[in-house]
């Protein structure tokens, strides 16, 4: 099924950032936001993923099918690699975590504890996360900070084999990933100033 | 669920985890108060009860601040909310984690310092008992606080200030089980009304903390 988002306004304390926000997203494929730094990328994508209300607008085919990933990984520091990442899958449902120590590379970090991790390759962890929770679509918040060339081709290669096998991603990165997908700028949709009063009166 | 019983358990037990916080707040507590209050073995027996709910009240109140502040910071509260698992069910786990690390220990610990305080003979039962049935309010009314407060730097006073009005009846009830305990009277009524208290606060307390934690986390 689709991901459909007609006619969404996100809001970020209370003010409308975006307004009129239309995409359908197929199985299969991906979407790549861009806009400049405070433009409200990570505002949408939080939205979609249910983690706040939209002002306006709807999200449609998103229940319990996103695995989110932001800025933060949501590791622990005290367990290892593998435990952090055993813990993902049976929250989501018990998949195997072998594949996604493979993909990511973290065969031979697997004992290691992720507080002694490099900020690369706890990236590496947090986005190894996504392969375990066998949810459909990705919402990805700037998934390449911190890694390295050769650590973003693993990534685009992890998103390449879960669009082939019919999942969706939603990626927001100022980086060319080397995918085959659709562009979304971001900046037309940006909300006026003057349309704040008004959207607050109608919606507190 | 079970995972992330299992996982705040493990997080708790290894370095860092603040496991035995409580307990050690506790020790020192019950050991000071002879101190404080002079030697006299009379007055001791009196206020054993009362210093020893209060304590462990103390030391529960003590590690709240970390409840769900260190799952917030590292951005896994997110990932729980968009997890399958429902949010209120992910609060209610973390306040029996919280618990089974701190109002446990509590609850075993009170006995043996109840020897410290004189504590009479037959208050010891009472002690365990309204422990064993009011810490559990105590931790999820705490978690509650904790997710009213999530997101705010130093939290720690304000969540102090909006929980301890919420523990007063419990510590009344449950303090009066354990001096009347104490002093040989008949428990029942505040023993009642101490679980009553645990029951609603377990029934209701986790759709209160997950409906302000989703507010918090927009």
């Amino acid at each position: 099924m689709e991901l459909t988002v007609s006619d969404l306004t996100v809001a970020r304390g209370g003010v409308p950032i975006l307004a009129g926000v239309q995409f359908v997203l197929a199985p299969g494929r991906a979407l790549v936001l861009r806009g400049p730094n405070g433009s409200g990328k990570t505002t949408l994508l939080r939205t979609v993923a249910g983690l706040q209300p939209a002002m306006a607008g709807t999200v449609a085919g998103a229940e319990e099918r996103i695995a989110y990933a932001a800025h933060a990984d949501g590791l622990k520091a005290a367990l290892t690699v593998a435990e952090n990442l055993a813990f993902w899958a049976s929250v989501f449902g018990g998949a195997s975590i072998e594949p996604a120590l493979d993909a990511f590379d973290l065969r031979a970090l697997a004992g290691r504890r992720a507080g002694h991790l490099s900020a690369g390759q706890k990236r590496r962890l947090g986005l190894a996360r996504l392969m375990v929770t066998g949810r459909e679509i990705w919402v990805l918040d700037e998934p390449t900070v911190s890694l390295d060339v050769a650590s973003v081709a693993m990534f685009a290669d992890a998103v390449r084999g879960h669009l082939a096998g019919g999942g969706m991603a939603l990626i927001a990165t100022h980086i060319d990933l080397g995918l085959e997908a659709d562009v979304l700028d971001v900046t037309p949709f940006r909300a006026l100033a003057w349309d704040v009063a008004g959207s607050d009166e109608a919606f507190l | 669920m079970r995972a992330l019983l299992i996982r705040d358990l493990r997080l708790a037990l290894r370095a860092g985890g603040g496991f035995g916080l409580g307990l050690a707040f506790f020790l020192i507590v019950v050991v000071l108060v002879p101190f404080s209050v002079g030697p006299s073995s009379e007055l001791l027996s009196r206020i054993a009860a009362g210093v020893l709910w209060l304590g462990a009240l103390l030391a529960c109140l003590l590690s709240l601040d970390r409840l769900l502040a260190v799952d917030w910071e590292d951005g896994a509260l997110d990932l729980l909310a968009t997890s399958p698992l429902p949010l209120e069910g992910v609060v209610a786990v973390k306040a029996v984690a919280h618990w089974i690390t701190t109002g446990l220990p509590l609850v075993l610990a009170a006995p043996v310092l109840g020897v410290l305080l004189n504590l009479p003979g037959p208050g010891y039962g009472p002690l365990v008992i309204s422990l064993a049935l009011g810490t559990p309010a105590l931790s999820m009314i705490g978690a509650f606080g904790a997710a009213l407060t999530v997101g705010i730097k130093r939290g720690g006073l304000l969540l102090s200030l909006l929980v301890l009005p919420l523990y007063v009846p419990t510590l009344i009830f449950g303090a009066e089980v354990a001096r009347r305990g104490a002093q040989g009277l008949d428990t029942s009524t505040p023993m009642l009304l101490l679980a009553g208290i645990t029951c609603a606060v377990l029934a209701l307390m986790p759709f209160a903390a997950a409906a302000v934690l989703r507010v918090n986390l927009r």
